[in-house]
């Protein structure tokens, strides 16, 4: 029972890292048909910034946290603007190569800038003590990590369910033409989504430090990770990134505590499995 | 078009005799370069003839090269029987994970191809009693070559029997390329519903070509574990997947000279990069990759015939 609640807790708060992380690939592959495998690059930016304004700058982490997300958007809008905007176009292998090639300029200008090594962001002390939950201790981390996981997802339900925008991107993601020709400016759309989803890939990238190091590499490393949550889950439905999110948290997490050196194996494993019978995922439309 | 092809051969075997004599010193990359021909050639069939979008066409190459150093050490040093091995590990891999990953398409197929490259290094980074785990396979010594060559020092025997193998794989490439079988891969590529309706199985033809370039990315890594007598993690890794697929691409699709003058414009950029400043060159590989999205979409061999229609005033140059 001990067990089963310690995967539970873990699982968890691992799924929402993955979830804040690929919940924007989710919703741009969806909008804009993109294959984008240079997302992983906004979580180590925002990491990244974060570890520098902490280290070098003193920032308290939330402080540094908040500022690295900005920054992180600041970044991603215009490489929306200028790069991605024409990418969309191309074919899918031409999409692949382009945003390989993005992500190894940036895995470059990080190692040129903060070099190759691990860059750690070390946490308030108000976040390291523990939470005693009865069955175990718990670090205040873990859950800051689950509680906000579950504000995004509510975050995001809100946006989307009950603004203008978020009916506006609805029916960008339905039918780009259609939304294009009743004039709604997608060309808007596509950026705020863009932006939105590099700031959130930020954030799950400073908060899942501890799961997921961050380090220059850490792009190519975790690529398949946030690709898969997006296969799971279904192009452009942030409900089935969640739920993929969650489900990859809990197995590979189980698989961890009871067979450690057969986790990854028995994750992708059964990913494969699970994408041969429903290659459209769990929310995806069948095309 | 018999007489084009001859030459084409002629000039690649001409240039590996001249970069013999010309860079004697660096005999160990220029090997490298075949041996990274062979990769790349095994992705044009899957991907510029078949159509089917993979990064993970090093799991392949992974296997042939960890089977092929595991058959070196404990059954056979011979090294053509290596090379079987390494084939046959291959297309073992594609054809099993080929049955599954062949009813996919687009992120999918692109996702659980690098998938199955990562359950290969996992594997044998946790297998470490059999295959050294990241510390990587040692002690592979082939025996000589038709009971003939002996592997020197330097590299010569291993230059001239990477050229060899390279240029075997290339004629068996371009007689599959022009066989009735090429032809419909060829089809499956551009309208996989025609091809449907005319009653032929494009999951079959994909999973065949898909079978048979992950037994030239087999032979690819038997090559390699035989030249350099190592075999490391590093031959599943998902940046040797993307290596090839940028020099596909660089060089043109669904041509195989085209692979060929890929790899070696991308090797050689490669190494001066990395020779000229080891800390940033991936910079210059970053730049390189987008310059080609952007403004070579077609890759180099299609160069001479933009720049020929450019001067005549076309403006559907690049299509």
């Amino acid at each position: 029972m001990n067990l089963l609640l310690n995967i539970a807790v873990d699982g968890i708060a691992y799924g929402m890292i993955l979830f804040m992380i690929a919940v924007g690939l989710s919703v741009t592959m969806g909008l804009m048909r993109v294959v984008n495998l240079a997302h992983g690059g906004f979580a180590l930016m925002g990491g990244a910034i974060a570890h520098w304004l902490i280290e070098k700058g003193g920032l308290p982490f939330v402080g540094a946290a908040a500022l690295a997300v900005l920054g992180t958007v600041a970044i991603a809008m215009p490489l929306e603007r200028v790069i991605y905007r024409k990418i969309y176009g191309f074919g899918e292998l031409q999409q692949v190569l382009a945003t390989i090639g993005l992500t190894f300029l940036i895995i470059a200008t990080i190692d040129f800038w903060l070099g190759s090594s691990l860059l750690g962001i070390p946490l308030p002390e108000t976040l390291q003590r523990s939470v005693d939950l009865g069955f175990r201790q718990l670090t205040a981390h873990r859950m800051t990590v689950i509680v906000v996981g579950c504000l995004v997802i509510l975050g995001l339900w809100a946006l989307l369910e009950r603004t203008r925008f978020g009916i506006l991107l609805r029916a960008a993601v339905d039918n780009r033409d259609t939304a294009s020709a009743l004039g709604i400016n997608t060309g808007h759309i596509y950026m705020a989504t863009f932006a939105l989803g590099a700031g959130l890939a930020a954030l799950g990238g400073i908060l899942g430090a501890e799961l997921l190091p961050i380090d220059a590499y850490y792009p190519l490393r975790y690529m398949v990770l946030f690709l898969i949550v997006v296969a799971i889950g279904g192009l452009g439905s942030i409900l089935g990134s969640f739920i993929a999110a969650l489900a990859i948290g809990l197995v590979e997490t189980a698989a961890r505590y009871v067979l450690p050196d057969m986790a990854t194996i028995i994750t992708y494993t059964l990913v494969i499995l699970f994408l041969a019978t429903r290659p459209q995922g769990i929310m995806g439309r069948a095309s | 078009m018999k007489l084009r092809s001859y030459s084409v051969a002629g000039v690649m075997l001409f240039a590996a005799l001249a970069a013999f004599f010309l860079f004697p010193y660096n005999l160990a990359f220029l090997t490298r370069i075949f041996i990274m021909i062979i990769l790349v050639l095994s992705l044009d069939l899957v991907l510029g003839y078949a159509g089917i979008a993979t990064l993970g066409q090093a799991a392949m190459y992974g296997a042939g090269a960890y089977a092929a150093g595991l058959f070196a050490i404990h059954v056979w040093a011979d090294p053509f029987a290596g090379l079987v091995v390494g084939a046959v590990a291959g297309a073992a891999l594609a054809a099993v994970s080929g049955v599954v990953l062949m009813r996919t398409t687009g992120l999918t197929l692109i996702m659980l191809t690098i998938a199955v490259a990562q359950i290969g290094a996992e594997i044998a980074n946790r297998m470490r009693e059999i295959t050294g785990g990241a510390d990587g396979l040692r002690g592979i010594r082939p025996s000589k070559i038709l009971g003939i060559w002996d592997f020197d020092f330097i590299g010569v025997t291993g230059y001239w029997y990477a050229c060899a193998v390279a240029a075997f794989v290339f004629g068996l490439l371009s007689v599959i390329g022009r066989s009735p079988f090429g032809l419909s891969l060829r089809g499956v590529h551009e309208s996989p519903e025609r091809m449907e309706a005319i009653g032929v199985s494009v999951f079959q033809r994909r999973l065949i070509a898909y079978v048979m370039g992950g037994g030239i990315a087999g032979i690819a890594g038997a090559l390699s574990a035989q030249i350099t007598q190592l075999v490391s993690l590093e031959t599943f890794s998902f940046t040797l997947s993307a290596e090839a697929l940028i020099m596909l691409i660089l060089g043109g699709t669904g041509r195989l000279y085209g692979a060929a003058l890929g790899t070696v414009v991308f090797m050689t950029v490669h190494h001066l990069a990395a020779a000229n400043d080891p800390f940033n060159w991936l910079f210059v590989i970053g730049g390189l990759v987008l310059t080609v999205v952007f403004a070579l979409p077609s890759g180099l061999v299609a160069l001479p015939t933009s720049l020929k229609r450019l001067s005549k005033g076309d403006r559907h140059a690049r299509s």
